[in-house]
């Protein structure tokens, strides 16, 4: 596999055409902006938590393959999880982009989210992958300022 | 010197454009990048050096390095004659009347924000306004807001059409009283438009108002001529005509120069100086504070000269050749759209790709080796102007080549094949 295609992975692709949990969630509590302005990727991530169990997790916004992907990757994995769970999440996301974790020793813990394991090779496509996780960490701590990945 | 420079130039003119033997003089352009040969298409952004320029840079630190004026030894004798020689290769370049007029900066942003603060904030009022353009690069916007916040004037924006032209109607009407300034980009960074600066700057004028022109995008593919051109600045950067980043020139009219206070104080910038009163230097020193980036004043020397031993006629004949060649062949991607179709356009290609973002399409062709810039370019207006988040750009320059364009042209097939 080239580098090129361990960063666009089938998963990333179909994800990118066909998102997931990819609408508003009417009944959301809990949500946060995040944009960078970099490139101009815009999400918006909604979730329905109740004591302390995210019930629900949809996103909205534009971006590119990765990000969006990545957004739909992420809101797939979120139904049932507690707070502290969606958390370790992304500390495991953040690691794995960032090159800290090994995608191949780590498949079991990750899961899904291996696809993103070649994103640590394109240092410049980082905050891509990382934008909509920002983000959920606001929603989560119900931040209602845009996250943004200059800051 | 510069006898032989001329010899040079009228013998290559005589001959055919050999794009080979200019790439020869780049060894950048020898290395591969993602075990491919690197096809460098962002020249916008920066261009590449020639081994002269990079030699005069090493040559001047390794026989002449030492610091210019007031020293009696050799060194610094040699340094100073050299770095002086410069400003007088410089006016003749872009054809100023003096050298007096020539200010030696860090790049187009200082020499905008020296002006900004030297020239306009101290002639400008609460309800005044200094006029832009809807494509202006960041460094030609934001010296002028911060004017504007400090003394309450106002900025107004000339628009652009579809085709990414400025609205001239909308400038000439624009010209009312109440403007001090008129700050115009010459050549589009984003949209490649070149903008009819000859006339922007004489209705000004006829309104009694001065004019800057931003020549960043200009110098390294056409001629200037600042005396016919008649503006009263104009401002470029040396990295992107083949000289090294960190030096750049201020051209203003003598008469504006003498007016205006010193940007910055220090060395090499006063007369005399006691704590009673300091005195400042003549023309143009009082705007060089402190040591200046002499090395990169000698290399920029020589990335004039290889200018014009290439020959900017030529250059730009060569160039539009690869305009005409590269938006045919983009024209016949599915789906692909240019952003930025003025009449006179400069060498670059600013696309969008349907249902692909930028960044994958820079990500994807930089496997090719080709190296295209993608975002929003310093121009975040015309971003919003054109209701898209960025776009992907192609920059050339006398270096490049119609095969080159044939890569970038397989390299986006191949995007869309991954997106498929």
């Amino acid at each position: 596999m080239t580098d090129l295609d361990s960063l666009y992975q089938d998963v990333i692709l179909d994800h990118n055409k066909s998102p997931h949990n990819f609408r508003k969630l009417g009944d959301a509590n809990r949500r946060a902006d995040g944009y960078n302005p970099l490139c101009g990727d815009h999400y918006t991530v909604y979730l329905r938590v109740r004591d302390g169990i995210i019930e629900e997790a949809s996103f909205e916004g534009s971006g590119c393959a990765i990000s969006k992907a990545s957004a739909s990757v992420m809101s797939s994995l979120l139904k049932g999880k507690s707070e502290d769970e969606a958390n370790g999440l992304i500390d495991l996301f953040q690691n794995l982009v960032t090159g800290r974790i090994d995608p191949m020793e780590d498949a079991d813990r990750l899961g899904k989210l291996a696809a993103f394991g070649g994103v640590s090779e394109y240092p410049a496509r980082v905050k891509c992958a990382s934008l909509a996780w920002h983000t959920l960490r606001a929603a989560i701590e119900n931040r209602n300022d845009v996250v943004s990945t200059e800051e | 010197m510069k006898t032989t420079i001329g010899n040079v130039a009228s013998v290559v003119a005589e001959q055919e454009y050999d794009v080979r033997r200019i790439r020869a003089d780049f060894p950048i352009l020898n290395r591969s990048v993602n075990g491919r040969p690197l096809v460098y298409l962002d020249n916008a952004a920066t261009t590449q050096k020639p081994n002269c320029v990079i030699d005069a840079l090493s040559r001047y630190y390794r026989e002449d390095n030492s610091n210019i004026h007031r020293g009696v030894h050799y060194l610094s004798q040699r340094a100073t004659d050299q770095y002086e020689s410069v400003r007088e290769k410089i006016r003749a370049f872009i054809n100023a009347g003096t050298e007096q007029e020539i200010v030696f900066v860090r790049g187009a942003t200082e020499g905008i924000n020296l002006v900004a603060h030297s020239y306009v904030r101290r002639r400008i009022g609460e309800g005044d306004e200094i006029v832009i353009s809807e494509m202006e690069h960041h460094s030609n916007i934001v010296p002028w807001q911060l004017v504007c916040e400090q003394t309450g004037a106002n900025l107004r924006v000339v628009p652009i059409n579809d085709a990414g032209e400025i609205d001239i109607d909308a400038y000439e009407r624009m010209l009312t009283p109440r403007v001090k300034f008129v700050s115009i980009v010459y050549v589009s960074n984003s949209l490649g438009t070149i903008n009819p600066i000859r006339r922007m700057i004489r209705s000004a004028h006829a309104a009694g108002i001065p004019v800057l022109i931003d020549g960043a995008q200009a110098v390294s593919h056409m001629d200037v001529d600042v005396r016919d051109l008649d503006c009263d600045f104009f401002v470029f950067s040396g990295h992107k005509m083949f000289g090294p980043t960190g030096i750049g020139i201020l051209y203003g009219k003598a008469g504006h120069l003498e007016s205006m206070p010193p940007y910055q104080g220090g060395g090499d910038m006063i007369k005399s100086v006691t704590f009673e009163k300091t005195i400042y230097n003549d023309l143009p020193y009082k705007f060089e504070a402190g040591t200046p980036n002499i090395a990169g004043v000698v290399a920029l020397g020589a990335a004039v000269d290889y200018i014009a031993s290439v020959g900017l006629k030529e250059i730009g004949e060569h160039e539009r050749d690869l305009l005409s060649y590269a938006t045919e062949s983009v024209r016949t991607i599915d789906g692909l759209r240019i952003i930025g179709t003025a009449r006179e356009k400069s060498a670059v290609v600013s696309f969008m790709l349907e249902n692909v973002h930028p960044h994958d399409i820079g990500t994807i062709i930089d496997s090719f080796g080709v190296a295209i810039r993608t975002g929003h370019h310093c121009t975040q207006p015309v971003m919003k102007r054109f209701g898209i988040p960025a776009t992907a750009r192609a920059s050339f320059a006398l270096y490049n080549t119609r095969e080159e364009i044939d890569i970038l042209t397989d390299g986006i097939r191949n995007v869309l094949k991954v997106f498929s």
